[in-house]
């Protein structure tokens, strides 16, 4: 057996994954030190928090929503008429929700700028984006009824002119 | 991996031994997310991870190469009340002189920095999204390299995590991450990057392979599937590229919402969610303002008739009043404020004193050394900053005492402010009361 293969069989991957990952090590470790100086507690729990959010947090709570849209009996005839917006404006607010919820105290002392309005403009976009999906849907409704209503004008034609 | 593998050397055992109930454990996943099974969604699979990663990849690298920039725009090797990270050590070894040309330079690079970082918010959380059975997978570590690989993946979604929602937090000034928004960014980068790069040349060859078969959908549990490809799929409600035009709707949303502020005038408008998409006022002042004089404590009698502005060089030493200031020769230059937030605003006419003229008034000609810029305001990042001889010499860097044709406002900085070319905004010091020129003592 030759010394790489042997080296494969214990560690599980080449030497070149061994040293390419301790090399990150030794810079994460000299970049961390200084990370963690201060509030080392603080630091790693938003370091740790931040990696476990969205598994841990998002993605089941998201998931639970999607999942419930899908119910059968829903009211639409694909979950993604509510699903796109949903996730749009959903992303919005999970972005600027700072500003959104009015939660940056000394904004407007800092930046002289209003801090109402945000929570307005969510909220007209989140509309705009649902009304944007229910014209994609009414006027796909319309063009795949156009056969059906096609043939019901001339049936009524048909009706109506006396042979 | 058979579980008896570290016994080599010993002779083999005849028959095979009961597993004991470790083994057994490892052998089948315990119920819920740790069995293929439990993931039902069928749009999981390499092409999907492969087209966000490789988004990421190049979106990544340009929030890389455009924060060390903005690192560096901050001139913290010029003098230590630069400097927010002087434990930095060998992390600043690319430090190079912060140039005043092209004026818009920091303009550029610090709102595509924001923008690309804000827009790139769903592609990282797809990412995750698509790789979410990799976390559960079973035995939890096959071998030491798989085990000290996951430690790297925590260390990459960590850093990425830790990264954007610092920078977003930042951006709107909530400030409740536990510490210095400046250490904890840029020491975070450094920590998140050597992740990202092990991770990138682990992965590249399998995603690059991955998007060039699009049509190729690899069975669950086969090495190419990678452990992402669900056995048990549940109808599909969307396509593959459905969903990727879903998180591209996310992110052209997020950029319409946001970009305006790094452009301003009419674009300002369309930023309807960002910090600084709307004006604080309208005339020559009503421009954004990053920090107004309220907010940092001016009061009227430091910015009153008493105060003077105090011109140090080496040896001599000259005070100036408002009135004298205005005596001299006044110069104009269009530049714009552009701050490490992301926002920024068109050029503003300015128009003062050149630096250059003010450290002749010490005896130093056009070969003007660096300089220390002190305001009335007490205390606080950057109430005082040095700015390099570049900076100084450049003919468009003032000391200004009026904007647009109109007097300086309080909240822009009055009686006199800096403002240089290609400079971070708050290089750009307001209520100035002192310029100390040449290597401080």
């Amino acid at each position: 057996m030759s010394g790489a293969t042997a080296f494969r069989r214990r560690y599980g991957a080449s030497p070149l994954h061994l040293l390419l990952v301790l090399a990150s090590f030794a810079l994460t470790a000299y970049a961390g030190t200084r990370l963690l100086k201060g509030d080392a507690v603080g630091v790693a729990l938003w370091f740790v928090g931040a990696a476990l959010l969205h598994d841990l947090v998002l993605l089941p709570l998201y998931s639970v929503l999607d999942r419930g849209a899908q119910l059968p009996g829903a009211p639409w005839p694909s979950v993604n008429y509510v699903r796109v917006p949903a996730f749009v404006s959903g992303l919005l607010l999970l972005v600027w929700w700072p500003l959104v919820l009015r939660r940056v105290g000394h904004y407007t002392a800092t930046t002289g700028l209003p801090a109402g309005g945000f929570l307005g403009r969510w909220l007209l976009i989140t509309a705009a984006l649902f009304a944007a999906s229910a014209a994609t849907l009414l006027v796909r409704r319309w063009h795949a009824s156009g056969p059906a209503r096609r043939a019901a004008r001339r049936r009524r034609r048909d009706r109506g002119t006396p042979r | 991996m058979e579980a008896n593998d570290g016994e080599q050397g010993r002779p083999a055992p005849t028959a095979r031994p009961r597993p004991g109930p470790a083994a057994r454990l490892l052998a089948a996943p315990p119920p819920g997310p740790a069995r293929p099974q439990f993931w039902r969604s069928p749009l999981r699979g390499p092409w999907l991870t492969a087209v966000f990663g490789l988004v990421l990849l190049v979106g990544v690298t340009l929030l890389f190469l455009t924060g060390l920039l903005s690192y560096a725009a901050y001139n913290p090797d010029l003098a230590p009340v630069n400097d927010q990270t002087p434990g930095k050590g060998w992390l600043g070894f690319y430090l190079f002189s912060w140039p005043t040309s092209p004026h818009w330079l920091y303009r550029l690079t610090q709102g595509v920095h924001v923008v690309v970082g804000v827009v790139l918010v769903p592609v990282l959380l797809a990412k995750l999204w698509s790789v979410i059975p990799k976390l559960f997978e079973w035995p939890p570590v096959r071998s030491v390299s798989h085990g000290i690989e996951r430690l790297s993946l925590l260390l990459l979604v960590g850093g990425a995590g830790f990264e954007f929602v610092t920078g977003i937090l930042n951006v709107q000034l909530h400030y409740i991450f536990p510490g210095s928004f400046y250490t904890l960014h840029f020491y975070g980068a450094w920590v998140f990057i050597g992740a990202f790069v092990v991770h990138v040349a682990f992965r590249l060859p399998r995603a690059v392979r991955a998007v060039r078969a699009p049509g190729a959908r690899p069975a669950a549990g086969t090495p190419e599937a990678a452990g992402l490809v669900s056995p048990r799929p549940a109808a599909a409600t969307v396509s593959r590229r459905g969903a990727v035009a879903m998180v591209g709707l996310g992110s052209l949303a997020l950029f319409v919402v946001t970009a305006g502020q790094s452009v301003g005038g009419w674009w300002r408008h369309t930023a309807l969610l960002a910090p600084h998409g709307r004006d604080p006022g309208s005339g020559p002042n009503g421009f954004q303002i990053n920090k107004t004089a309220a907010s940092v404590g001016i009061r009227p009698s430091d910015i009153g008739p008493a105060w003077r502005l105090t011109v140090r060089g080496p040896g001599r030493q000259v005070v100036l009043t408002r009135e004298e200031l205005l005596a001299m020769e006044q110069n104009e230059a269009a530049l714009p404020i552009a701050c490490v937030e992301g926002w920024s605003t068109p050029d503003q006419l300015w128009s003062g004193v050149r630096l250059t003229a003010l450290a002749a008034l010490v005896g130093l000609g056009t070969d003007a050394p660096q300089v220390l810029v002190e305001s009335v305001q007490r205390g606080g990042s950057f109430s005082s900053v040095a700015l390099r001889d570049n900076q100084v010499r450049d003919h468009r860097s003032l000391l200004a005492v009026r904007v647009n044709g109109a007097v300086l406002s309080p909240d822009h900085g009055y009686p006199a402010r800096v403002i240089v070319p290609g400079a971070p905004g708050v290089n750009n010091t307001k209520w100035v009361t002192r310029l100390t020129f040449g290597e401080p003592v």
